[in-house]
């Protein structure tokens, strides 16, 4: 027989399983005296087994409701920051700038305040947490916040946010931000979840000083949202990245309300 | 109408696609959510009777390329904030997390080819009508992806699986 060269292209597509059956054959029929080189085709079957394997449990994951909402028409999702527009108009007397809060995703290489951004990094790191997304529960509540007290040297307290649908998971410490003077102010972490299983966290630092003091405005980080405001001596920053920005708008207005009564 | 439900089917492949393309949750289901929105805005382009799975692919494919080249201008905190996540996620598989890391060596170029084809069990002309480009081009992607992956994969030792991040 006057066969056609094996090439590479060839070993590949006997990986795959998609040569014709004459072909196939004479692939076998060239690997018989090549241990080798079935070592190295049999290694590419086995792993593209693992990674079917590895991945597979994903198709299965529920579908997060971010991306179902990424395919609802742009009039559709309009209303829905209109009607959350109009929420926290009604509950307004809070004087947010709310342009602010609406504020599209920064271009990319714009850096949002560090307080936004490092808030956003400790969302990320710890919400996705299963057994161990904080360092004391919820149900020693009251030494978790004499603790993060005195660890922040200043009066903190957790917001009660069940009024919005979250309850007080517990807390954490977090070595904090590098200051003006180069000591890290410690700082903390709050995290919250709603029944449905969807994490916001509420970090605070001490020692802002800013004279843009009830400034509320809203940053994203990847796909954490932000909205954060500075308030007397205190950076607060609620972060999510399971609900949507209006969503969390109605979370943040609720810890406001109790933060700077 | 019916292509939006048609494109809502396909969600959950390419969040398989993209779990295994970028490597951490987040930022995947960010690549999807942008994808998604692209291609609702698109959807006019996309030619009734053709493959819509190819086309979906083709956007994610574009928006990765321009979030990959917007994320190089921007600085180098975000990578160890993604890698703090990818190690805090726990609901990733370690099996999926060995990967996860191993492929994320891989050029992306070699990861996107292998992964259509493996994962997506795409054939080489879907594939490269999905990356725009040519056959051959696919092939020796592909080639070179898995050979790398190979060696990857028997550097580690044989428990692999458990070994501490430094």
């Amino acid at each position: 027989m006057n066969a056609l060269p094996i090439t590479e292209s060839d070993l590949q597509a006997y990986v795959d399983g998609c040569l014709a059956e004459s072909r196939r054959a004479e692939i076998e029929g060239f690997l018989a005296a090549r241990p080798d080189e079935t070592a190295r085709l049999a290694a590419y079957r086995a792993q593209g087994e693992r990674l079917r394997a590895a991945f597979a449990p994903v198709l299965d994951e529920p579908v997060p409701e971010r991306l179902t909402r990424a395919l609802q028409p742009r009039r559709a999702r309009w209303l829905r920051v209109a009607a959350a527009f109009a929420f926290s108009a009604l509950g307004g007397v809070l004087g947010w700038q709310l342009h602010g809060a609406f504020a599209e995703r920064p271009a990319a290489g714009q850096a949002a305040l560090p307080l936004a951004h490092n808030a956003a990094i400790a969302h990320a790191t710890y919400s996705p947490e299963v057994r161990h997304p904080v360092e004391v529960g919820a149900d020693q509540e009251a030494h978790l916040v004499a603790w993060l007290s005195k660890r922040l040297g200043a009066r903190v307290r957790a917001p009660n946010l069940e009024a919005v649908g979250y309850s007080l998971m517990g807390g954490r410490l977090l070595p904090g931000e590098r200051g003006a003077a180069g000591a890290a102010t410690p700082t903390a972490q709050f995290m919250y979840q709603s029944k449905q299983g969807t994490r916001v966290t509420l970090y605070l630092r001490t020692g802002v000083r800013d004279q843009n003091e009830t400034a509320f405005r809203y940053a994203r980080e990847g796909n954490v949202g932000v909205f954060y405001w500075i308030d007397r001596n205190f950076g607060y920053a609620l972060s999510s990245a399971d609900i949507g920005r209006d969503d969390l708008l109605k979370v943040a207005n609720a810890a406001y309300a109790q933060l700077n009564p | 109408m019916n292509e939006v439900a048609q494109v809502v089917a396909y969600i959950p492949r390419l969040r398989r696609y993209a779990r295994a393309l970028v490597g951490e949750r987040a930022a995947a289901d960010d690549l999807v959510q942008d994808t998604l929105e692209r291609a609702l805005n698109k959807l006019h382009l996309w030619k009734r009777g053709t493959d819509l799975r190819a086309w979906l692919f083709t956007v994610m494919h574009n928006v990765h390329v321009n979030q990959v080249r917007s994320r190089r201008e921007t600085a180098a905190l975000d990578g160890d904030a993604l890698e703090l996540a990818v190690r805090a996620t726990q609901d990733v598989a370690l099996e999926a997390r060995d990967l996860e890391r191993m492929l994320a060596r891989l050029p992306v170029e070699q990861r996107e080819v292998l992964l259509l084809v493996v994962l997506e069990d795409m054939s080489y002309e879907e594939a490269a009508a999905a990356l725009g480009i040519p056959i051959g081009t696919v092939m020796s992607r592909l080639s070179r992806g898995r050979e790398k992956l190979r060696v990857l994969m028997e550097g580690l030792p044989a428990s692999g699986r458990l070994q501490v991040v430094k």
